[in-house]
């Protein structure tokens, strides 16, 4: 789906990288745990986690990931949009908890990565 | 091609930066995708572990025709035993490293899938060196 659509599907804030909304997305991965996300080798990918740090932005700029879905409203802080601009990625605020976001997600067509 | 980064230990909002400016060095060098993500997955992981678990640390980079060479070296607590540490689960890590989304115990397990060669030495109370060798043929 077009990260557009995902945008919709979670009611969701888009925090930065708006160029790049057209883009497609094939497959979702949720965790908080950032070494489980780098064990991925997964093409357009969303990362839907709770963990909003530094580390998360980092961790989708090690492993290729191009956007990054936060739940349970958690606050994307400015550094982290930062990084984020710098490596063209897409971030979005949502109000859904991990697994409402995931449910709507899954039911909107988008694949887990194992 | 030489490059030296400096690690802080305890100072995660700056964890990642070396490993970030070697994945721009290595795009520029047209490198292939898959491989330098292969390298700055492990890469990462390895400046994570100092920022977790050292007090200081530094990156070489070596990158030649044929391979890119780096090292890992801290001076921190060092790792009484390696072919533990090398399990995966099992770690030590603090609380705060747990709040940073590491500290699962799968860092070095990801960095041995991830590097074509990896050795790690260590010497308790001095610190530790990890060395990463990855093909670029
Ligand atoms: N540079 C290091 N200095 C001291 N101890 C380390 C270092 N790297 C790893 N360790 C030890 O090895 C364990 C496992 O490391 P790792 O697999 O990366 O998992 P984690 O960092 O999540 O604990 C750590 O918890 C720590 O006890
Ligand atoms: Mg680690």
């Amino acid at each position: 789906m077009k990260i557009s659509r995902l945008l919709e599907v979670l009611d969701g804030e888009l925090v930065c990288g708006e160029r790049f909304l057209d883009n497609e997305v094939l497959w979702g991965f949720a965790s908080d745990l950032m070494s489980d996300v780098l064990t991925l080798d997964t093409d357009k990918l969303v990362l839907v986690t709770g963990l909003n740090n530094l580390q998360t932005i980092r961790t989708a700029e090690m492993a290729d990931i191009e956007c990054v879905v936060f739940v349970r409203n958690k606050k994307i802080l400015p550094p982290m949009i930062e990084i984020a601009s710098e490596h063209e990625m897409v971030l979005i605020e949502c109000r859904f908890s991990m697994f409402g976001a995931i449910a709507r997600l899954y039911e909107a067509g988008l694949k887990p990565v194992y | 091609m030489k490059f030296k980064y400096e690690i802080e230990g305890g100072n995660f909002s700056k964890a990642g930066n070396a490993s970030s400016a070697v994945k721009k060095i290595l795009k520029q060098l047209n490198v292939p995708p898959a491989i330098i993500k292969k390298l700055v997955v492990a890469l990462y992981e390895g400046e994570v572990n100092v920022v977790a678990h050292a007090w200081n640390g530094c990156i070489h980079v070596d990158i030649e025709a044929d391979r890119i060479f780096v090292s890992i070296e801290d001076e921190g607590p060092g790792i009484p035993d390696i072919e533990q540490a090398m399990q995966e689960g099992y770690s030590t890590a603090s609380q705060a490293v747990r709040e940073m989304g590491f500290g699962a115990g799968m860092g070095l397990p990801n960095m041995k899938k991830n590097a074509d060669y990896l050795n790690v030495k260590s010497e308790v109370g001095k610190g530790t060196t990890v060395e990463i060798i990855t093909f670029l043929k």
